[in-house]
């Protein structure tokens, strides 16, 4: 399983990349921290003409927050988020979704930007982009810089709104300040370490009365792309989550989904994970929150 | 022989082979480099059944460092046939597909490049004008006279069907209250090592050699590949020192061998073939049995199972490899441990397009006896009787041996109860019960898992002649040579390779325990295929009795030559003599004595000083045919299979979360019993990974195709191996019944631990599910599938 | 016209400087350029870890990454865990000890990992081990022995199972 030939550029700063991408096209593929692309190359299904390194672009490799929203730099490792404490208050989900996500060895390499953009619809990254409506922020040699909300980035299996000359520097996750934010992360796999064959997450705040102030929850590995569903939340504004709820709830979100079967797993079993999953990490979260200052 | 102390025998000893393992200095058939070496990558069919109307290489002959393309057509003028195991010589097999193509991944041609990257490259230039044709896949409408034929010369896709009866089976069932009858079904799964099929070889215009460097573990590989190549047995010369990584049955490439020693002979250079992942999956030929039991067992109001019909349908896939054989083999242990009196086995190997099968770990046993054993838990849930008791009151009694089985094999001897009861105890019990009815009570689906079954061990071929009359071979032997060198150094030489059983630790420990020397101080080498002395490779359990057999055996002629030299040199009977760490003192004047180095003095230099007649030097071999080998079968199908029966007792407490369909294994015991253990770090280590294979089966792993006959699972991403996540924690209880049979009673144990885990994790499932009167008898028991039986009601709602 | 570029990685505390086809994986660049085969292939698509090694002391799988990627790195492989010639880790020693490897082949792999747990957690629990090991495949041991050992060489409890 070696690799069709390819050129390789080991860009020096973003506008270099950028650059060599727009003259090259879709011939061209940036690579960062590879775990996905690479076993690709090797089975042939990707083939670029040219690879552009774009690991070593510190530039993209910033983590930083302003309060109100935590930027991660795109090429900033896995595992560099993984280890980051800070994180634990700022960005709870994308930490909790960190879990699930591969092996320590792939975590060593991989970045946050490769997993959003390659966009496996089972995916941890993707599902905690899309429950927390980040923004992408895609940038080329002509256009420059623009802004894509999470729920318009994810555009079908593997398939997203990055065009064949933009990449993917930025991603920006909203901070919910103040008290009592609670998140859930759950998948089932086969194994563990595997892409999920359903995944849900939740994060929730709730007031010194344990009403809802804020909810956001979504369900993975069902549907093309990972799912969000924000008017379902809204309507749990201002309620007492109870289980009962979070179960009806659950059951209602996954009536939009639509998964397929596939060698391992029916359609049915799917979606009725699915609902099950969702309902404990609504719970779950709502504990998580209880408990936190 | 429980009560002899041995020395060296049964002790915990650091394994040779690790040394080298361990910094990386293991040598794979892949670490093989050869000067100007070519490499091979392979063009597959990518249809199920397809006839191959022209094969266009032009392109890739003319790539850069592509050096030749070479397809079927080639090879069919140039090599023989592989033969089937079974009689059906119409179904020929080549290393690649010869004007038609029989399954997805089947190979077509093949082309060697300078560096493999290269070989790639040009693949994907040859054109292949292919014209698909109806293929088939299901096993049980291939065996229908309407069915797409695979191959077309043998007029059917059942290329062997038989039915055994043995005993008086339809009065048995007369006398039965009861019967019950059920389908099992097991999946295509196999043990797939971590390392791929690996193979270089280099001919020598001079010598007229073919040497072979080949991640190898197959009975009569020199043999049948020199015959393929048309050459004289003395012309190929495997070089059985290299380490295996990983076979359990499936390392066989024969196809493989001869492509890359047909092409080392016609480019007159060196030539490797490492199988990558994808054509190991799909093409490589290494899946594992594929079977659909149906099963009636008869029975007392008492429990007592009496009679068992079985018919097994196996999916053999496109060609006939090891794999109609693997339902030969368990006629041998076709009762399990029970006393069933009689039994009418039918055997049917189907071909359908898709990859063949080979011999996977255990030879069929392990389906077998999770057929077997669902039918016990099902006669026990059936009488609403304890599966404990029930098993207590078939399981053969130590008493009883050795004990006859209606199909001609003899058990050799065992204690099966006190070793369940031992697993039982060790877990135990009382414990399980409490956790499972806490689980119960806690919302999850709970239950206990049991088997009990036999490995029967020690590799005699005897289920050739079974299925095939004409095949009438009746030796199945290994060999050992020791010798004492110049400076009193001991060397070992075994004739076959290893794939992590540590041979070279068991022969050393042997020997040792034999002559009484340290057992680190002995060499054991791999000997190749032009210096070795006659073995049958490590398949079916039997190294441990063959190898160990055989080492002991030339062991003792050699300590039987030092008594002769000794007795003559210090001029009295050899009967006064006693021999301790390589000294011999008369018994009757202690100053009589000389010691080791003065022994290998004389044999060695002081020709004048050995007793009249004898050779000079210490140099024993010994060729052993495995012992109660040697009988071809009757005409009803009666042979004795293996000669020594290991046992094994599992007990396990699972539970199911009802609403995601995942099993969590909370406790793991499995009792053992293989006779005397030489090696026990050894035997306990492939006792585990043995376990960790049979999870596998139940819970995870499965060789999926497509209705279009394509392989789902090609990848490790959809064919699932677990991990150190998914095995659990495991606890063996040894026990030991030496057999009769061997040197130092022991039997075998290569496959211990498979044979009966799909086995007792269905029956913990079964267990688990019970309350909801639902049940699963498909392996492999993924979530989706046991959510399904789960919730059928909701589902048909 | 093959394209190659020139790369340097430090291999073993060796530095190699080599002209290699961009496809070449770093894999690849260890055992057939660097001529060190003790780092494995097991399926060059990420999943069993055979080919695992130390880069820039963190554990990564070598076939999921080109050599170029790796240009100016360190690694480190299985031949580069012993301490000394003619001694072996307490890890080895331990494999060695508890019967922790059958066939050898993910045993490369398999001792990066438990390297690299140990060093950042020299007590861990059978857990933390099993956690450590998950992505490097076994078909052999069933695990129990490689867990084993690890307590073994950290002074820890195995809870039987």
């Amino acid at each position: 399983m070696k690799a069709a030939i390819f050129d390789y550029v080991c860009a020096e700063n973003l506008d270099q990349a950028l650059g060599v991408l727009e003259e090259v096209g879709s011939d061209a593929k940036l690579i960062a921290g590879g775990q996905s692309l690479v076993p690709m190359m090797a089975m042939r299904f990707a083939r670029p003409s040219l690879l552009i390194d774009i690991n070593r672009l510190d530039e993209l490799k910033q983590v930083s927050e302003d309060g109100e929203t935590i930027r991660f730099g795109a090429c900033t490792r896995q595992r560099d988020i993984e280890f980051n404490t800070a994180l634990n208050t700022t960005a709870p989900l994308v930490k909790k979704a960190l879990n699930w996500v591969g092996h320590s060895q792939t975590r060593n390499r991989g970045t946050i930007g490769g997993s959003l953009s390659f966009a496996d619809p089972s995916a941890e990254l993707p599902l905690a982009a899309q429950v927390m409506g980040a923004t992408m922020h895609l940038q080329s040699a002509s256009q420059g810089v623009r802004s894509v909300n999470a729920n318009e980035f994810f555009l079908g299996p593997m398939y997203t709104a990055i065009s064949e000359t933009e990449c993917l520097v930025a991603i920006d996750f909203p901070i919910w300040s103040g008290a009592k934010v609670g998140t859930a992360f759950t998948e089932v796999s086969m194994r563990k370490g595997d892409f999920a064959i359903a995944s849900a997450a939740c994060q929730i705040q709730v007031d010194t009365k344990g009403l809802v102030k804020r909810i956001a929850f979504g369900v993975g590995g069902v549907n093309g792309a990972p799912m969000a569903f924000p008017r379902l939340a809204e309507q749990l504004v201002g309620k007492v989550l109870t289980p009962q709820l979070a179960q009806e709830l659950a059951n209602e979100a996954v009536k939009e989904c639509d998964p397929g079967s596939d060698t391992h797993n029916t359609a049915q079993f799917r979606k009725s994970l699915a609902a099950t999953l969702l309902a404990r990490v609504l719970v779950e979260a709502l504990e998580n929150a209880m408990g936190n200052q | 022989m429980a009560d002899k102390q041995f020395k060296y025998i049964g002790k915990p000893r650091r394994a040779v082979e690790h040394r080298r393992f361990v910094v990386g200095q293991g040598r794979y058939a892949a670490d093989v480099h050869l000067r100007d070496m070519l490499h091979v990558a392979i063009v597959a069919s990518p249809y199920a059944h397809a006839k191959i109307k022209s094969i266009d290489a032009s392109a890739a002959l003319s790539l850069p460092g592509v050096h030749a393309v070479v397809t079927g057509a080639e090879l069919l003028a140039n090599t023989d046939p592989m033969l089937p195991g079974v009689d059906a010589p119409l179904v020929k097999r080549y290393p690649m597909a010869i004007d038609v193509a029989r399954y997805a991944g089947e190979w077509v041609a093949a082309v060697v490049a300078d560096t493999r990257a290269i070989a790639e490259d040009a693949v994907e230039l040859i054109e292949v004008e292919y014209e698909p044709l109806d293929h088939i896949v299901d096993p049980e409408k291939a065996m229908e006279q309407s069915s797409p034929l695979v191959h077309e010369a043998q007029g059917s896709n059942v290329i062997f069907q038989r039915k055994f009866v043995w005993g008086p089976v339809e009065d048995d069932f007369s006398k039965c209250d009861h019967e019950i009858s059920y389908r099992a079904r097991w999946s295509r799964n196999s043990t797939v090592p971590i390392e791929t099929f690996a193979v270089a070889c280099e001919w020598n215009d001079s010598t007229q050699i073919m040497d072979v460097w080949a991640s190898i573990q197959m009975p009569k590989f020199p043999d049948q590949l020199a015959k393929a190549l048309r050459l004289d047995g003395n012309a190929v010369r495997v070089h059985f020192d290299i380490d295996v990584g990983g076979s359990y049955g499936v390392k066989r490439g024969l196809k493989h061998s001869i492509l890359v020693a047909y092409l080392a002979r016609k480019l007159n250079r060196p030539v490797r073939f490492v199988e990558d992942r994808l054509e190991n999956m799909r093409g490589g030929d290494m899946q594992g049995p594929d079977r659909i039991f149906d099963v009636t067992m008869g029975f007392t109001k008492e429990g007592i199972i009496r009679t068992m019909k079985m018919r097994a349908v196996d999916d053999i896939g496109a060609y006939s490899g090891r794999s109609p054989l693997q339902l030969g083999k368990p006629v041998g242990a076709i009762i399990g441990p029970y006393r069933i009196q009689s039994v009418q086995y039918e055997a049917i190997a189907v071909m359908t397009n898709k990859t063949p099968q080979e011999a996977v770990r255990g030879f069929g046993q392990s389906p077998t006896n999770y057929a077997i054993e669902t039918g016990v838990d099902r006669v026990a849930r059936f009488l609403k009787m304890d599966r404990i008791e029930l098993r207590k009151k078939n399981l053969i009694s130590k008493d009883e041996f050795p004990y006859l089985i209606p199909s001609g094999t003899s058990y050799d001897s065992g204690d099966y109860e006190t070793v369940f009861m031992k697993a039982l105890n060790a877990a135990p019990l009382s414990e399980l019960m409490a956790e499972r009815d806490r689980l119960r009570a806690s919302g999850h689906l709970a239950g206990i898992g049991m088997s009990t079954c036999l490995e029967p061990s020690g590799g005699n071929s005897s289920f050739e002649p079974l299925f095939n009359p004409k095949n009438q071979t009746t030796t199945w032997m290994d060999s050992c040579l020791v010798r004492i060198d110049l400076s009193g150094s001991i060397t070992a030489l075994m004739g076959t390779s290893s794939s992590g059983q540590s041979h070279e630790t068991l022969v050393s420990t042997v020997v040792g325990e034999v002559l009484d020397r340290q057992p680190d101080s002995i060499r054991v080498l791999h000997a190749d295929s032009l210096n070795a002395l006659p073995s049958n490779s490590p398949v079916g359990s039997r190294m441990a009795i063959m190898l160990g057999g055989a080492a002991a055996g030339a062991a003792k002629k050699l300590r039987a030559k030092l008594a002769k030299i000794a007795a003559h040199h210090l001029a009295v009977p050899e009967e006064s003599l006693r021999y301790e760490n390589g000294v011999f003192t008369c018994t009757t004047d202690a100053s009589k004595s000389i010691g080791w180095d003065g022994l290998v003095e004389i044999a060695h230099r002081k020709y004048h000083q050995l007793p009249e007649g004898m050779e000079p030097g210490l140099q024993e071999k010994f060729v052993w045919e495995v012992p109660t080998g040697g009988t071809l079968p009757t005409e009803d199908g009666r042979v004795q299979m293996y000669p020594c029966h290991s046992f094994e007792a599992h007990v396990i407490l699972a539970s199911i979360d009802p609403n995601t369909g995942k099993v969590t294994i909370h406790k793991y015991i499995c009792g053992h019993d293989c006779g005397v253990m030489i090696s026990p770090d050894v035997v306990h280590g492939m006792t585990y990974g043995g376990i960790a294979h049979g999870l596998g089966a139940a819970l995870f792993e499965k060789f999926s195709f497509s209705e279009e006959g394509q392989l789902l699972a090609g990848t490790f991403m959809d064919y699932l191996l677990p991990s150190a996540h998914e095995v659990p924690s495991i606890t063996i209880v040894d026990h030991c019944t030496p057999s009769p049979l061997t040197e130092f009673g022991q039997k075998g144990s290569g496959e211990a631990g498979y044979l009966g885990s799909p086995a007792a994790i269905a029956s913990a499932v079964n267990d688990a599910l019970s309350p909801r009167g639902v049940s699963i008898n498909t392996l492999p028991m993924t979530p989706s599938a046991l959510w399904g039986v789960i919730n059928s009601d909701a589902i048909e709602a | 016209m093959v394209n190659k570029v020139l790369v340097k990685i430090t291999v073993n505390g060796t530095l190699y400087a080599k002209e290699v086809e961009p496809r070449m994986t770093l894999v690849d660049f260890i055992r057939d350029e660097v001529h060190l085969t003790g780092t494995h292939v097991g399926c060059e698509h990420g999943v069993c870890g055979a080919c695992s090694i130390l880069l820039n002391n963190e554990p990564i799988r070598s076939c999921c990454m080109f050599a170029v990627q790796a240009d100016g790195m360190e690694v480190v492989t299985v031949e580069g865990l012993a301490p000394e010639r003619g001694e072996l880790s307490k890890i080895q020693d331990a494999f060695c000890e508890c019967h922790a490897m059958q066939c050898g082949y993910c045993t490369p792999g398999m001792l990066i990992a438990c390297h690299d747990l140990v060093k950042h957690n020299p007590h861990p629990s059978e857990e933390e081990i099993r956690e450590a090991i998950s992505g490097n495949l076994c078909r052999c041991t069933g695990y129990q022995q490689i867990v084993d050992a690890v307590l073994h060489a950290t002074g820890g409890e195995r809870n039987h199972g």
